[in-house]
């Protein structure tokens, strides 16, 4: 189904889904996510964000939190928290400010981070996901955002590098993020994780981050909370840093199954932060508010509010990418590929993008045999080999240039199988001609000329003449047969079609 | 010889380009009489002589060679809240008495490229707080006119240094009045510019929002001359701010030859009866009224306004200067750098022990102070009312400049008081009270001496300027000192010779 022509409001109305109740309670999660920003350098220094070095190599005196330094906004995140606020639908924040939040920790440098706590650059906004995706009780739900706001990282304490002691790696301090956090509009954690997966798509879509969880770059963080049905809301716990899909759905429902033990036993949940071991599948408390901060906000007198001008924003809007629900469409309507195709196909912009460029060359009306190409062989092989579309080693126009071949009937669907796997080879070399190089150098080229063909079925005919008599009795299945010795014969390069033809006719 | 350490900078420029001294000889004078008299006042935390001396010698090579920058081979020296590559910067304090800076901090550098010779780093008050430098981890300085009394704060090694005669200038900072009011005690000119003239790059904040580097001398033209290279858009502060940028030398130069027997014919001078209320000094407002009459009888018109009531501004002032100082010094942390406690059983006690012993009461008073005021539920009672505040103090500053072009008051309420007078934090805070408003509204002011007590202290007149103005208060001081002779007054340190 097409969620972009799905009425809003129908969509933002949560029906009360009874079947998502556990045991009779109504879960609430609200969710938070720290999304880091693909710019090349921090977010207030010049020092390089790169992932992996050695500690501390990736930190100016700005990170570091000398004395006497001072932060200087860069423009690079404020383009990419637009683009994320346009793709939300938001209210963004023309007028925003960068606040302070205070408190100790060895591996923050100033003793506060800097953060927009007052004016952030987007407002309220909304995503429209689909639940359970792909399986038969799917449903379409808007999940509502309440804000997202820049921010710089923190770095990380090391405990294990010297016995004894705790090392502070300060290589990730000041990485620009944005925060998102939404309404507690999910319901389930299938719901958390659509939604979850829905905002991962996006952000990568939108190319503003790598957003690869193993790495730090996309971290969760859930509020979850039971209630009975119509009650107020329960008291909630935060689940902290999870960093894998599967790892985010495990967490939320053993969560909910704790706190549901706790009032089934008459006790009271305690407001707290959680921790996921995965190891022992458990949630356990890693603070309670007693020990919470106060974090002193307070406007940063570092950085002066950035205004954005509506020119802006308008130029940013003209840029933008198509987004997921509108391209997957777009791909149902105008292309006329199944809901099915049209999501793998919109999986990731660059899929998306690739299949679009295979599209260009060889027409829309062919869609549906590219979409198969893309969905079946290739992803299939890049799958196979852990590679993402963007280092394929076949490239859209040596795709599409095969799939021409296969629509001037010079390759049969079985001979295209051998170019794809030759051209996955890079046996063709790098130029866009590489499925006629290979077809050349193979000889792979389909075998339509009728004379040809027609001495080859004769022959078959000819050395076959049991197998003729038994379809003359009226056995189909020899027909099969025969076909079968002339493709043999024509090493698979005759056209299947006019083997069936030609057979038939000389058949009688 | 004796006599070089009395000469404006100016004289030191013209003396250096014809050739009467070089900048080896004038950099070995001051040297000299450093190490021989400033035991007396305790102005310099770190002494820099042997680079001095080399680049004293790399200065003249220079000037043979043809280099015509006014300033090279001119000696300095800056305020210890500087941060300078491989030298010590301490800020006054324990927490910072090992740092060493890996980078110079944007001024630093800045004068360094003008070619002036940076004799070391001078005293102050911890981290820029307080009013009579007696707060220093290094020790109180003595005021060079007298050294049973104080100097002023933050800036006072700064000014007593000048006044003492051992650099001609020297670089100050300003939160609320810390180069205007030792400016004032040492019978100086010092000048606080507008707020994002100077880079504050490298500057240690105290109160961000409200520090800002400037210079100190003994006229206003030596003021003129060290600003001169301090200023500019930096791209490392993102609240310094690119603004035409003025030759206040030229400027100065331009009015003098411009200026008749009426100098000041068209300047209209705002007085503010609230700044010559009760806890003034009466020999303060005599001379400070002396001065004004002395303007006016050199052309200038005196004209009433209004200000914010300066008690409401210092309260203003002690609220939102901690709050922002809290928060500046929570990096002092004993984790990375500086002051850390010996042997911490843990984290906290590490963080607690090091930040007790590191920072001095003063500090810890304002820190506590800023704390309290940004904690939650007491947040809007304080900080944000007091931020309400501050913008009716910059409204009434507007006002008031609709009907005058400067703003004259007293700079101090008192001359330098004595160390041992030992005043409670509330009544040395008072001493802040002309001068805060300024901090708080950004805009530019310079203190310049305008006589003596009975006890032959220096008093000083503030003028305070619009925004960006800082060359129209030069040229009003300078004018001023064509035709008086306040400023060539000098100290006890500054006669004796070595």
């Amino acid at each position: 189904m097409s969620t972009a022509t799905t009425d809003n409001n129908a969509v933002r109305e949560h029906a009360v889904r009874k079947e998502l109740f556990v045991d009779g309670y109504e879960v609430v999660i609200g969710i938070e996510i720290h999304c880091q920003l693909n710019t090349e350098s921090k977010i207030f220094s010049s020092a390089p964000t790169d992932f992996g070095h050695e500690p501390n190599s990736q930190a100016s005196i700005v990170d570091l939190g000398l004395p006497g330094v001072l932060p200087v906004l860069n423009a690079g995140v404020v383009d990419r928290a637009l683009k994320f606020g346009i793709g939300v639908n938001a209210e963004l924040g023309l007028f925003n400010t960068f606040d302070r939040k205070n408190y100790f920790y060895p591996d923050l440098p100033k003793g506060y981070q800097i953060t927009q706590m007052a004016n952030p650059i987007v407002g309220v906004g909304y995503i429209d996901v689909v639940v359970n995706e792909g399986e038969k009780n799917e449903y379409p739900k808007r999940m509502g955002i309440t804000r997202a706001h820049l921010e710089e990282d923190a770095g990380k304490s090391v405990h294990d590098a010297v016995d004894g002691m705790t090392g502070v790696d300060l290589n990730r301090a000041g990485t620009p993020l944005i925060e998102i956090v939404s309404e507690p509009d999910m319901r389930s954690a299938h719901e958390a994780l659509a939604y979850i997966k829905a905002i991962h798509q996006l952000v990568t879509w939108l190319g503003i981050s790598d957003a690869v969880m193993a790495e730090g770059s996309f971290r969760c963080d859930c509020n979850v909370s039971v209630r009975k049905p119509g009650a107020d809301l329960g008291t909630r716990t935060e689940l902290k840093n999870l960093n894998s899909f599967r790892f985010i759905e495990r967490a939320i429902n053993r969560e909910i199954e704790r706190q549901i033990d706790i009032l089934e036993d008459g006790g009271k949940v305690v407001q707290a932060t959680m921790l996921y071991d995965p190891e022992r599948d458990e949630t356990r408390v890693m603070r309670t508010k007693e020990d919470a901060n106060d974090y002193r906000y307070f406007p940063d007198p570092d950085l002066l509010p950035v205004r954005i001008e509506q020119h802006t924003v308008d130029a940013i809007k003209a840029a933008m990418p198509e987004l997921p629900v509108a391209r997957r469409a777009r791909f149902e309507e105008a292309l006329g590929l199944s809901e099915y195709d049209a999501r793998i196909l919109t999986g990731s912009r660059q899929i998306a993008d690739y299949f679009e460029d295979v599209v260009a060359e060889i027409g829309q009306q062919d869609a549906k045999m590219a979409g198969n190409w893309v969905m079946g062989d290739l992803l299939g092989a890049l799958n196979k080999d852990d590679t993402d579309i963007i280092d394929s080693p076949i490239s859209a126009k040596q795709l599409a240039g095969m799939l021409k071949r296969i629509k001037d009937d010079t390759l049969s669907g079985k001979l295209a199988k051998k170019v794809f796997s030759a051209l996955y080879e890079r046996e063709g070399g790098d130029g866009d001609d590489a499925a006629d190089k290979i077809i050349k150098d193979k000889g792979l080229k389909q075998e339509t000329d009728t004379g040809a063909i027609k001495a080859m079925v004769e022959e078959v005919i000819a050395k076959n003449e049991a197998m003729v008599e038994e379809y003359r009795g009226g056995k189909e299945k020899a027909f099969n047969g025969l076909v079968g010795q002339v493709m043999k014969a024509s090493r698979g390069s005759a056209n299947p079609q006019q083997v069936n033809q030609i057979l038939k006719e000389l058949l009688g | 010889m004796s006599e070089l350490h009395l000469l404006s900078t100016e004289q030191l420029i013209t003396g250096l380009q014809n050739k009467q001294f070089s900048s080896a000889e004038l950099t070995e004078h001051y040297i000299k009489r450093i190490d021989a008299l400033d035991s007396k006042i305790n102005s310099f935390i770190t002494h820099t002589s042997e680079t001095a001396r080399a680049q004293a010698k790399a200065a003249d090579e220079l000037r043979a060679q043809g280099d015509q920058r006014p300033l090279l081979g001119v000696p300095m020296a800056h305020k210890d809240i500087f941060c300078t590559q491989g030298v010590l910067t301490t800020c006054g304090s324990k927490m910072l008495h090992n740092f060493v800076s890996p980078y110079d901090a944007t001024i630093v550098s800045n004068i360094d490229k003008a070619g002036m010779i940076s004799l070391g780093k001078l005293n102050m008050d911890e981290f820029a707080m307080g009013s009579d430098n007696s707060s220093s981890y290094y020790g109180t300085v003595q005021n060079p006119w007298n050294l049973e009394r104080v100097p002023g704060g933050s800036s006072g090694g700064s000014a007593a240094a000048v006044a003492a005669g051992f650099v001609p200038v020297a670089t100050g900072s300003d939160t609320g009045g810390s180069i205007r009011q030792p400016a004032s005690f040492c019978g100086l000119t010092g000048i606080k510019p507008t707020y994002g003239r100077v880079s504050r790059f490298g500057m240690i904040a105290y109160a961000s929002s409200l520090d800002q580097a400037g210079s100190m001398g003994r006229s206003a033209k030596d003021c003129a001359y060290l600003l001169q290279p301090m200023i500019g858009h930096d791209p490392r502060d993102a609240t310094s701010i690119k603004y035409e940028m003025p030759d206040y030398v030229q400027d100065i130069n331009d009015a003098q030859a411009a200026a008749g027997d009426k100098p000041f014919e068209g300047l209209r001078i705002g007085v503010a009866k609230e700044y010559f209320g009760t806890g003034l000094d009466s020999e303060v407002e005599q001379a400070a009224r002396a001065a004004l009459k002395k303007y006016e009888e050199l052309g200038a018109t005196i004209v009433e306004v209004n200000i914010t009531d300066p008690e409401i501004t210092l309260a203003t002032y002690y609220m939102l200067a901690p709050a922002e100082a809290s928060s500046n010094l929570s990096r002092f942390d004993g984790v990375r750098f500086g002051y850390r406690c010996e042997n911490p059983t843990d984290l906290i006690d590490l963080y607690t022990r090091s930040r007790s012993e590191g920072f001095g009461p003063e500090v810890q008073r304002r820190i506590l102070t800023g704390t309290y005021a940004l904690s939650a539920g007491y947040f809007d009672a304080y900080y944000t009312k007091a931020q309400k505040i501050r913008r009716l103090i910059v409204k009434d500053f507007d006002e008031a400049f609709a009907s005058c072009d400067v703003i004259a008051s007293p700079t101090a309420p008192t001359a330098a008081y004595k160390l041992s007078e030992d005043l409670d934090p509330a009544t040395m805070y008072l001493g802040d009270v002309y001068t805060i408003a300024v901090n708080l509204a950004g805009l530019p002011a310079l203190s310049q001496p305008v006589g003596l007590t009975t006890e032959g202290l220096p008093i000083g007149l503030q003028l305070i300027g619009k925004h960006w103005q800082e060359s129209q208060l030069l040229t009003t001081a300078h004018l001023f000192q064509q035709h008086t002779d306040h400023h060539l007054q000098h100290s006890t340190i500054a006669k004796e010779t070595v």
